[in-house]
C-alpha cells in the first residue's frame, strides 16, 4: 500500500492543476513546489496520465451515431418546449379574455342563482375563474394534435379511468356523448394548482373536438352550500360551460354554439 | 415573454458526451444507453424544470445523476454478495495486457471505484466539467467533490499500478472503505 506523504498544498491545487484550471501565477507556484517534491510530481503526473487515459475511454461512441430512439427522444424535447410556449402565449391570452368577461359580468350584475356573498367570495378566491380559463387553455392546446391528442385512448377506458382516478385521487367516470354524437378519443394528465387535472377529449364524425377538463378546485362557496352553478365563457370561438361540484371542477369546452354546448355539458353533468 | 425553446439540434449534439459518460460509469452498453434513453424521457416529462437559458447539458446531466443513483441503489442491493474482492481477481489483472487493452483495464478498476467516486472522476475527467457544476450535478458541496476526486485518483492509481505486469511482486491490495 502507497504511503502518500504529507502534501504541502492542498488537495484542491493539485487537482486543479491535473485539470488545468489554475490560473498563471497559481500554475507558476505548482511549477516550483512539484520540482522541489519529486513524489509530489510522480502522485500528480499519475494523475494527469489517467486523466488523459479516461478522456480517451470509449472515444468510438463520440462519432457513433446514436441510436435512432436517442434522437427521437431529443427531438421530442424540442416539440415539448415549443408546447409550452403555446401554452404561455394562449395562457396569457385565455387570462386576458377571461378576466375582461368577469369583470364585464361582475359589472352587469349577471350572476345568475348567486347571492352577493357568494359572488364576493368567488371574486376573491378566483378559483372557478381560473380553473375556466385553463381548461380553455388546455382545449386551446391540445385539440389541435393531430397524432398525440390524447395520451391514454380510449379503446383502453378501463386503464385510463382507472389510471386518472388514481393521480386525481377520486373515483372518475367518463360520460359518454354518443347520442350528442360525439365519441371519446381519450384522456391525458395535466399539472393545475391544486394537483392534477384531467382532461377527456370527444371528437364527431365531422372531426370536432370537444374536451372535458376535470380537477380539484378550492371554492368554498359551492362547497358549503353544495351548488352547482354553470357558468359560461368564450374566447376566439372557443365556449367553455364550468362548474363546481363537491370540490371538484368540470369544464366542458368546444368550438360551438352556446346552446349545444349547453345541452352537451348537462349531459355530462347528469352522467357525473 | 416567451421562453427558447429548446434546440433539438444541440440536444442531439449532447447524445455523444451521455453516452460515453454512461458507458465509462456503468460499465455496460446496454445499462448505459437504457440510462441515456431514461435521461431524455424524464428531461421530457420535467422540461417545465428547467430553468431556460441555464446550461441544459449540466441540466442533463444531473438529472442523469439522479436516475443513476436511484438505479444504483437498487443495484447495489441486489448485487452486494456478487462484489468481487482485488485481492480475488488479482491473477487476472497480471495477465500481461496489450497495450490495446489499457483502456479495458482502465475500465475494470473504474468499476472497482465506489460509485460517487467514480462519478465524481468522470464528470470531472471525460466530461471536463468545473467542481461548482459537479457539486450542482451530484447535489454535494463541493469540499465533498475534493475528497471524493482525491480517494477516486489515489484508489485508481492504486489499481492501475495493480494491473499492469510490472508490478509483480506488489504487495496485495485491499479494499479501503
Amino acid at each position: 500500500m502507497k504511503q502518500e506523504a504529507p502534501n504541502p498544498v492542498d488537495d484542491e491545487t493539485l487537482h486543479a492543476w491535473v485539470d488545468g484550471r489554475l490560473d498563471a501565477a497559481g500554475r507558476e507556484r505548482m511549477r516550483a513546489l512539484l520540482q522541489a517534491d519529486p513524489a509530489l510530481a510522480a502522485t500528480v503526473d499519475a494523475w494527469s496520465q489517467q486523466r488523459d487515459a479516461l478522456r480517451g475511454l470509449h472515444a468510438s461512441l463520440a462519432t457513433e451515431a446514436p441510436p435512432a430512439a436517442m434522437v427521437q427522444a431529443a427531438r421530442a424535447l424540442g416539440e415539448r418546449r415549443q408546447r409550452a410556449v403555446d401554452w404561455q402565449r394562449w395562457g396569457g391570452m385565455a387570462a386576458s379574455v377571461v378576466i375582461a368577461f368577469a369583470v364585464g359580468w361582475l359589472g352587469h350584475g349577471q350572476w345568475r342563482g348567486w347571492n352577493d356573498r357568494q359572488a364576493a367570495a368567488l371574486a376573491r378566491s378566483q378559483g372557478p375563474v381560473e380553473f375556466g380559463r385553463q381548461a380553455v387553455v388546455a382545449h386551446v392546446v391540445y385539440t389541435p394534435e393531430v397524432r398525440h391528442p390524447v395520451e391514454v385512448e380510449a379503446a383502453q377506458q378501463e386503464h385510463l379511468v382507472q389510471w386518472l382516478s388514481k393521480r386525481l385521487g377520486r373515483p372518475l367516470k367518463v360520460p359518454m356523448l354518443g347520442e350528442q354524437g360525439y365519441e371519446l378519443v381519450g384522456g391525458r394528465l395535466l399539472p393545475g394548482d391544486k394537483g392534477a387535472r384531467a382532461q377527456f377529449m370527444y371528437q364527431n364524425a365531422a372531426g370536432e373536438r370537444l374536451t372535458l377538463y376535470i380537477g380539484a378546485i378550492d371554492d368554498g362557496a359551492s362547497r358549503a352550500s353544495g351548488e352547482t352553478a354553470f357558468r359560461f365563457t368564450s374566447e376566439a370561438g372557443v365556449a367553455s360551460f364550468y362548474w363546481v361540484d363537491r370540490g371538484f371542477g368540470y369544464a366542458m369546452t368546444g368550438k360551438l354554439p352556446r346552446q349545444r354546448l349547453l345541452t352537451l355539458s348537462e349531459a355530462a353533468y347528469r352522467q357525473l | 415573454m416567451p421562453a427558447p425553446a429548446v434546440d433539438a439540434q444541440a440536444v442531439v449534439g449532447f447524445i455523444p458526451d451521455l453516452r460515453r459518460y454512461a458507458r465509462s460509469l456503468t460499465g455496460d452498453a446496454w445499462s448505459a444507453d437504457d440510462l441515456v434513453q431514461d435521461t431524455l424521457e424524464r428531461a421530457c416529462d420535467r422540461l417545465s424544470l428547467w430553468r431556460p437559458g441555464s446550461d441544459l447539458r449540466a441540466w442533463l446531466f444531473t438529472l442523469m445523476h439522479n436516475l443513476w443513483v436511484d438505479g444504483a441503489r437498487r443495484a447495489v442491493r441486489q448485487q452486494q454478495s456478487a462484489q468481487v474482492d482485488v485481492d480475488d481477481v488479482a491473477h487476472e489483472l497480471m495477465a500481461p495486457p496489450p497495450a490495446t487493452e489499457q483502456a479495458l483495464d482502465l475500465q475494470r478498476c473504474l468499476m472497482r471505484l465506489p460509485e460517487d467516486q467514480r462519478e465524481t472522476l468522470l464528470l470531472v475527467s471525460l466530461q471536463d466539467l468545473g467542481y461548482e457544476d459537479v457539486a450542482r450535478i451530484t447535489g454535494v458541496p463541493v469540499g465533498t467533490v475534493m475528497s471524493r476526486l482525491s480517494r477516486a485518483r489515489a484508489r485508481l492509481r492504486e489499481l492501475m499500478d495493480g494491473a499492469r505486469p510490472t508490478a509483480a511482486p506488489a504487495p496485495p491490495l485491499r479494499r479501503l472503505e
